[in-house]
């Protein structure tokens, strides 16, 4: 059973690298807006998208 | 920690050693912090606010030591005070301010009295959950700026309508909770892994060394999940005991760190129950709930600031042949701006030259881009397409369309929470009993067993946490309108559900709504020898710019290039305008004949559809215009009959068109020929008789209508308006999903009454159990998630019921214009 002397600790240095990876993402915007990317695909290219899009830094 | 004295009398800080300030209140001294407290508080107290600090459940926030009352000297300024807010009847004036510092009830109770103890100001109302508020005042009896002093002296820092930082502050907000949610989730997890051997091994043995392992990593793994996933729950217990008050926050802290602390001390010593699981468990749910809560609350707001982004900040002026660049709130009605292709219009105005085409989407709900000329109006937010323009500016900041949209909105939006009001009381009034519970268990079981005194009252601290209560009404809402945008119907106001159930009448537009909105011209009888050429030729120059329905139909029959100056619309009877330099006038016969003095219109014309034309001498033509009736109309208008809702039809249209459409949708009452305050009328007369209404419009010209119903309903393809104004919006522009709604919304009803019953019932049955120590804290945790699980999963049966019409074409119209 010795074996979970390495296991544990391996398991919570796994949990935090995924931590780590998810406030990366939180930090970096990636759940700021979860309903309009779903949509993005769905609409034309024809008219420029800048608008609809809530992260687009578009005006200085 | 400094000083051991009695915090700051105002915002609950600790008072730093050697500072003696004393707030002088009617009749008593109050130790405060800082002179800004100081300040703040005896403003309160002279004012006879001193009721906030009875009522108050959070500390106010802590006075600014440099306060300075000029910064609000620019909003004395008539001209952009002028700017910032819209008229009002009776010469006042009304804006939106976004309120800092807003964290309570009592806080927006405190900006509402505070406001109404100046002369002048007429109306407030404070939306606790977007922390904005609208104000109306009297600019000749009092100035924008000494209001927004009196909110800074209460401690809410105003901030007149400004849509980038509320979105900021949201933002921050929910990224911070998302990295609360994924410490307690992974921790959770974590931690049961552990427990699990744990409990294995209480019975069939275990290894000491493992044992003693097991507990000190998951000690390691939830002291993550205690201090920094727990951490709101503690800050709002403080914060409600400091202003001696009592929210939920406080047995949630109570449990939490009672449970995480002996679990602590236990695994130290390395004997006793740990209860870390549990702890971690507990937080976990609880933060999912607050999350949850939090996103509702955050798309309140969203709509609306999403709309008012939509100006852009800055614009191209052009002043003495130079092009230069200023700020939007810069603008003043005459300016020249230029508009170059892809820009968004900073104002509204007047197209002074270049021929353009420009998006209106977000306006009109008009997909193709409507052609621009000189003449022509353009309004803030929509996007040039085509050439450069020049526009002259016509109305800037809270006069233009956009910025009237947004007030109607956030309009709606503050007097709504009334579902919400009605579960804090009860929960509030739960809690308290909870605790002198907790706390009368603990000092019986110090007499009978103390050994035993500790785990049972964690148990009823636990176990009785009114987590499922609180879940029951918004998960079972939430399902229902995840359920219903999946099937393309947008629920923009919750609380149209609970009326959607309920509704008895429903009250149609016709034109867009029963019937498709896209009518024809069949035939061109012209009346005064001109050619049916030319005939249509004025009448597609007429509705060149229109967006109604009648408009496009002479659209699409008739190419012609010409355009029409000087236009004017007349809701419910036509448009005027001139086309080289012949005034003219299209819509109803009579209308059309208004312009001559001696014609009437010939009586044939009564009983058909007939749009007539008509200038100074008299009527040129009519045109005969036909409406498809929708194929799915008379089945939705049969389904709802089923259901016990009762059509009506009130249009603005003939007579004889409205009978036509009636009869063959099924529908028995119809009016027509009404305006749009008749329509309002005739659904105030309905209303009250005691009816619940639904009404279904698509226009700018329901959108009185669809304001006064309990139940508003806009077709996807309406206008921004309309959507504004709207409770549902029917996204794929088809009325199927109309009679399906209202099922879904009585089921949806059904369940909040089986969630209300149950977490009732489980809390009045588990009480007595944990406090005669017969539940284990891990047991009481374990009961009140799968409570709540349980309402949770009671509300999920909303979203997983079989649609009960198959074989239907699921096409996706367009995604909804609205944010």
């Amino acid at each position: 059973m010795s074996i979970i002397y390495v296991l544990i600790p391996l398991g919570l240095v796994l949990v935090g690298i995924g931590l780590w990876a998810f406030f990366w993402a939180v930090g970096s915007g990636q759940f700021d807006d979860l309903d309009s990317p779903g949509w993005t695909v769905l609409s034309d290219d024809e008219r420029p998208p800048a608008r609809t899009d809530r992260n687009a830094e578009e005006e200085p | 920690m400094t000083g051991a004295g009695p915090p700051c009398f105002h915002c609950g800080e600790p008072i730093p050693s050697g500072t003696n300030i004393r707030a002088r209140l009617a009749g008593r001294e109050e130790p405060v912090c800082c002179h800004g407290c100081k300040a703040v508080a005896e403003f309160i107290a002279g004012a006879g606010l001193d009721d906030y600090y009875k009522y108050r459940d959070a500390a106010a926030a802590r006075a600014d030591e440099a306060y300075r009352p000029d910064r609000w000297s620019a909003y004395d300024r008539a001209d952009l005070v002028e700017r910032l807010s819209r008229p009002e009847p009776n010469g006042a004036r009304s804006i939106t301010v976004l309120l800092e510092g807003l964290r309570c009830a009592a806080c927006s109770w405190l900006a509402d009295k505070a406001l109404h103890l100046q002369s002048g100001v007429l109306d407030v109302s404070v939306n606790p959950a977007t922390a904005r508020a609208r104000l109306v005042w009297d600019p000749a009896r009092v100035r924008l700026g000494d209001l927004l002093r009196v909110l800074e002296h209460v401690g809410l820092r105003p901030h007149p309508l400004a849509g980038e930082p509320a979105e900021q502050l949201s933002i921050l907000e929910r990224r911070t909770a998302l990295k609360r949610l994924a410490v307690a989730g992974f921790g959770m997890m974590q931690v049961m892994m552990f427990a699990v051997p744990l409990y294995i091994g209480e019975s069939s043995g275990m290894e000491a060394d493992i044992r003693e392992l097991l507990r000190l990593v998951s000690m390691l793994v939830s002291v993550p999940v205690a201090l920094y996933a727990g951490w709101p729950f503690y800050v709002g217990a403080w914060q409600a005991i400091r202003a001696r008050g009592i929210s939920m926050d406080v047995p949630v802290s109570l449990g939490i760190a009672l449970a995480f602390l002996a679990s602590v001390w236990n695994a130290m010593r390395g004997h006793g129950e740990v209860y870390f699981d549990s702890v971690t468990m507990f937080v976990f749910f609880l933060s999912l709930g607050r999350y949850v809560e939090m996103i509702a609350r955050h798309r309140a707001g969203s709509v609306a600031d999403a709309l008012a982004r939509l100006a852009p900040v800055t614009a191209r002026r052009v002043r003495n042949g130079s092009v230069e660049d200023v700020q939007a709130i810069e603008l003043a009605v005459g300016d020249e701006l230029l508009v170059r292709t892809g820009e968004v219009f900073a104002a509204d105005g007047e197209v002074i030259e270049g021929d353009g085409r420009v998006d209106e989407s977000m306006l009109t709900g008009e997909s193709t881009a409507m052609a621009k000329a000189p003449g022509s109006p353009v309004h803030a937010g929509t996007q040039n397409l085509g050439a450069p323009l020049r526009v002259r500016v016509a109305a800037v900041a809270g006069d233009t369309v956009l910025s009237g949209i947004v007030m109607l909105l956030e309009r709606a939006q503050s007097q709504r929470p009334r579902l919400a009001k009605a579960a804090d009381r009860a929960a509030a009034w739960f809690l308290g009993r909870i605790l002198v519970g907790a706390a009368v268990v603990f000092a019986i079981w110090c007499f009978v067993d103390p050994s035993r005194a500790f785990s049972a009252t964690l148990a009823v601290l636990v176990v009785t946490c009114p987590c499922a209560l609180s879940l029951a009404t918004p998960a079972a809402i939430a399902a229902a309108t995840a359920e219903l945008a999946r099937r393309g119907v947008l629920v923009a106001q919750s609380d149209a559900l609970e009326a959607l159930a309920k509704a008895t009448h429903i009250l149609w537009d016709k034109t867009g709504t029963l019937t498709r909105g896209l009518v024809r011209v069949e035939e061109v009888r012209p009346l005064a020898g001109l050619s049916e050429a030319e005939c249509l030729q004025l009448a597609v120059a007429l509705e060149r710019m229109s967006e109604h329905p009648i408009a496009k139909a002479f659209l699409a029959s008739e190419p012609g290039n010409a355009t029409a100056s000087d236009l004017a619309v007349v809701p419910g009877l036509g448009l005027e305008g001139c086309v080289a330099q012949r005034r003219l006038r299209i819509g109803s016969p009579a209308f059309a004949a208004g312009l001559s003095e001696a014609a009437g219109a010939p009586a044939w014309l009564d009983g058909e559809s007939w749009v007539c034309l008509g200038d100074r001498s008299g009527l040129l033509a009519a045109f005969r215009l036909t409406d498809q009736l929708r194929p799915e109309a008379s089945r939705c208008v049969a389904e709802l009959a089923h259901l016990g809702l009762q059509s009506e039809i009130a249009s603005g249209d003939e007579e004889a068109a409205v009978a036509r459409i009636a009869e063959r949708s099924g529908i028995t009452r119809h009016t027509a020929r009404l305006r749009p305050e008749q329509k309002l009328a005739r659904l105030e007369a309905l209303q009250a008789a005691g009816a619940v209404v639904v009404a279904v419009g698509d226009g700018i010209n329901d959108a009185p209508l669809l304001r006064g119903a309990d139940v508003a309903v806009a077709m996807g393809r309406g206008s921004a308006l309309a959507h504004s104004s709207a409770d549902l919006i029917l996204v794929r522009d088809s009325l199927d999903e109309l009679p399906d709604s209202v099922r879904l919304a009585r089921r949806a009803q059904r369940v909040i009454k089986q969630n209300l019953t149950w977490s009732i019932v489980y809390n009045v049955a588990a009480l007595p159990l944990a406090a005669f120590g017969l539940v284990p804290p891990w047991l009481a945790a374990i009961g009140m998630s799968l409570s709540s699980i349980a309402v949770v999963l009671n509300a999920m049966r909303l979203s997983r019921t079989p649609r009960n019409t198959s074989g239907r074409n699921w096409t996706l119209s367009r995604p909804a214009e609205v944010a």
